[in-house]
């Protein structure tokens, strides 16, 4: 087994931001000793049941599927709980993502994010009699859409976006790759609705190409060039 | 007091709960509580496929479907109950396809199926095509489908608050209270009907394949309203965790062909179960783990095998098994395309929980009585369908069936009937006087060496192996631990987004679950399925072929225990063999 399980003594920053006692936001610098073979997410846990309970983040699965913990470390959008101490060094900064209303220290809030996705309307669109077994679909067809099912809606790529940041009521990246895996679904007649509520002012336009989201996605989805997909998709039509 | 009425309220988010939303989301007025984002439930995490005897790919029956999980569960199952769980699948499995989950296809554009463990053709002859699938990654698919689906039909969440207590009044359940965790008030939700669907306790272990959020708290929930847990005792531990971190790694890959090596690189698989080889059921795997292990076969004499994957080709691997290769790539560096990945049994699915009948409906003793209002459905329940060892993939049909059956049977039978209950007086007072009970300690010890120290007793004794030796002393330190936590003192004492508290409340709720499982562990003097005493190495049907209930008493680490009998239609307990 590759990897160095021994132990050593790192460095976490963490902006903190504990509302009943501070109105501004600081950082605080705990040391801790780690193997290299943990996660960040069990640094973070460390912290918070050796050290200080308050430190506040979510967390659920653990292994970078359920997208709980999507924060900023060392200046990019990553599961706390898909980084390995390993590949950190010694000193590491932790901050909320970017482009969020923050709650409390990591914890942002997300419901502005599934709202934007709502409006995309992801979900299967078809009105025609479902047959009394499955549609059929052909894997060539399958795989058209393969790539962005993948997203399990962390918000990694939407908070990463300079676009997003520069202008909140933008959809984001997030919420078009939700769209692109219905408008490239065989099975989906709903493609020309969201294309239309996507070429609005809000909609795929304001993507000015520059990666961020594709960097930052831990599903390795290819995001920009999903958008683009969409974007061809409006101009030329669905292929 | 916060207060909201609704028809139906469903706590949890994951594939039944949202299952049963779907069945209800027309005509009444339900909500979902959930203590996540619902698309952080850990079905989400499930990923080898979901079982349904569509006969796609080759012959299949659902007759042969039930007869494997009837036989997968060591005869403990309620074959009624297995009847429903596989003749529904089929059509289940075609609701998720019409609501656009998308299913690996065959050429021919159907739904692909492939090989699972204990699944097999015409009563036991050998593997079949039975598990469809969405590459590694079906849980997923399920979990996103349904939650798209709750979107289209506007379905009221209430994310982030966690359940703290059930309300029942003159025998009915009437309503539940949760904590919004944004800010800690209490709301009390008022309602004709409630389903549980909260899932597991998997966190309990040490060594586990759950989520951290996975704390069994439905069950403890009703375990402290008087409601009994079955079968506790029978918690599964899936052979192949990731080894040390517990992250599974499906049976698809087995299902796919790969193999099970020890040190000197031999497939002993085969030599205990030569037809199924390493697709012989989750329970008898984890057990030839152990076995290798203990007689020195474990590679570099340590506590874990192999799995191999390298020879089915990196075409396959990346089709079929992208996810699970990548967890061994990020968590040990092993590449699994040349290497063979570390692996050991992780704490992986209960297969006890809150009794059911086959509606879904929580039945609450010997003779199945339902309590009106209430459901549970999905891990949280027992119907029973898994019996005392689940089939892989039979998780995701629990879901969709069951969760199914609940809303369809809120929906048809009990709302056109039922009233709103009465709320008991002061119906927060239970979860007030927990909250404000740790919120205003200010002297004593911290959560962190308690959970420790229950994940590493439960692994020791209440694992793979247990002996009474071990279950005494297992009980002995539960109810050391249950003192102590008695006592716990939180470090954050906020309001605003408290996971100090909601972790400390979840680990209360996991002593309450670990009780139940080691006094049903300590009765049942036998071994079946996932409950293997070597100093009872056989299965009793004689004295044990029966359902746990496990009550709450008075005196902690002391539920009464009282049976009920094991439904049987079709298929005559027999040895197993694969």
């Amino acid at each position: 087994m590759a990897g160095d399980s021994s132990k050593r003594r790192v460095q976490i920053k963490v902006k903190r931001f504990q509302p009943d006692q501070r109105a501004e936001a600081y950082w605080q610098e705990f040391s801790l000793e780690v193997e290299g073979t943990d996660r960040l997410l069990d640094a973070l846990n460390k912290i918070k049941w050796t050290q200080d309970g308050s430190l506040t983040f979510r967390r659920s699965c653990a292994h970078g599927v359920c997208g709980s913990d999507a924060m900023r470390v060392n200046g990019r959008n990553r599961l706390a709980c898909k980084l390995l101490m390993n590949d950190l060094g010694a000193r590491i900064s932790v901050e909320p993502m970017l482009g969020f209303p923050v709650v409390r220290d990591l914890v942002v809030d997300m419901d502005p994010f599934f709202h934007k996705y709502e409006k995309v309307k992801p979900y299967l669109i078809n009105e025609e009699p479902a047959p009394r077994t499955e549609r059929l679909q052909s894997p060539e067809e399958r795989a058209r859409f393969d790539e962005t099912t993948k997203c399990i809606l962390c918000g990694a790529c939407t908070g990463s976006c300079p676009s997003v940041w520069a202008n909140p009521e933008w959809v984001g990246p997030a919420s078009i790759v939700n769209a692109h895996r219905f408008i490239f679904d065989s099975r989906d007649r709903g493609a020309a609705e969201r294309l239309n509520i996507l070429s609005d002012r809000n909609g795929v336009w304001r993507c000015r190409t520059i990666f961020n989201c594709t960097d930052a996605c831990p599903r390795g989805i290819h995001v920009t060039d999903a958008i683009e997909e969409v974007k061809r998709a409006i101009m030329y039509g669905v292929e | 007091m916060n207060y909201h009425k609704f028809d139906v309220v469903i706590v949890g988010s994951g594939g039944a709960g949202l299952m049963s939303a779907m069945q209800l989301a027309h005509n009444s007025s339900i909500a979902v509580i959930s203590k996540l984002y619902p698309t952080r439930s850990h079905t989400g995490a499930a990923q080898g496929g979901v079982a349904a005897a569509l006969g796609n790919q080759e012959e299949d029956h659902w007759q042969w479907h039930m007869f494997d999980t009837v036989k997968g569960g060591d005869y403990l199952v309620d074959q009624d109950a297995g009847a429903v769980l596989t003749q529904e699948a089929i059509d289940a499995v075609y609701d998720l396809e019409h609501w656009g989950l998308p299913f690996n296809r065959t050429p021919d554009g159907k739904i692909d199926q492939r090989r699972f463990g204990g699944h097999s053709r015409n009563f036991g002859e050998g593997p079949v095509r039975r598990s469809c699938y969405a590459a590694d990654r079906t849980g997923h698919m399920i979990l996103q489908t349904m939650f798209q689906q709750s979107v289209k039909n506007q379905v009221h969440f209430f994310n982030e608050y966690m359940m703290l207590d059930l309300l029942v009044n003159n025998g009915q359940a009437v309503g539940v209270v949760a904590m919004n965790l944004r800010d800690g008030e209490l709301h009390v939700f008022h309602a004709k009907a409630l389903v549980l669907a909260t899932g597991g306790y998997g966190r309990a272990w040490r060594i586990t394949s759950n989520a951290l959020a996975c704390t069994g708290d439905g069950m403890a929930v009703a375990y402290r309203r008087g409601i009994p847990l079955e079968d506790m005792e029978m918690y599964q531990f899936h052979p192949t965790g990731l080894y040390k971190v517990g992250i599974l790694l499906s049976e698809a890959a087995r299902g796919e062909g790969a193999y099970l090596l020890n040190k000197d690189g031999e497939r002993f698989c085969i030599r205990y179960a030569p037809t199924m080889q390493e697709l012989a059921p989750r329970d008898m795997v984890s057990r030839f783990i152990y076995q290798e292990i203990a007689e020195g076969r474990g590679i570099d004499g340590k506590d874990y095998v192999y799995l191999s994957v390298a020879h089915l080709g990196k075409q396959k691997i990346d089709e079929k098994l992208p996810d699970i290769t990548d967890f061994a790539r990020n968590y040990l560096g092993v590449e699994p395309y040349y290497e063979p990945v570390p692996i050991q049994p992780t704490a992986h699915y209960a297969m006890g929980g809150i009794p059911t009948n086959i509606e879904g409906q929580v039945v609450i003793d010997e003779q199945s009585t339902p309590m009106p209002g209430l459901y549970a459905a999905g891990e949280v329940a027992c119907v029973s369908v898994h019996g005392a060892n689940r089939l892989g993939t039979n998780s995701l049909v629990d879901l969709i069936v069951f969760g199914r059956r609940a809303g369809k049977h809120i929906a048809q039978k009990w709302l056109p009937e039922a009233e709103f209950g009465e709320l008991p007086g002061d119906p927060e007072s239970r979860a007030r006087e927990q909250v404000e009970g740790l919120l205003s300690r200010t002297e004593g010890e911290t959560q962190d060496a308690i959970r420790q120290e229950l994940r590493d007793m439960m692994m020791e004794r209440v694992g793979v192996i247990r002996d009474d030796a071990g279950l005494t002393a297992a009980m002995n330190k539960l109810v050391e631990l249950k003192e102590r936590y008695a006592k716990v003192r939180l470090m954050d004492h906020s309001k605003t987004f408290n996971t100090e508290l909601m972790e400390v409340i979840e680990l209360g709720n996991l002593l309450d679950c670990s009780e139940a499982t080691i006094a049903g562990a300590q009765a049942r003097k036998e071994s079946r399925g996932a409950h293997y005493r070597p100093d009872y190495e056989k299965r009793d049907d004689v004295n044990f072929l029966k359902h746990t209930l496990a009550y709450q008493s008075e005196r902690v680490g002391a539920p009464d225990l009282r049976y009920k009998p094991v439904v049987i239609t079709e298929f005559q307990p027999k040895e197993r063999k694969y």
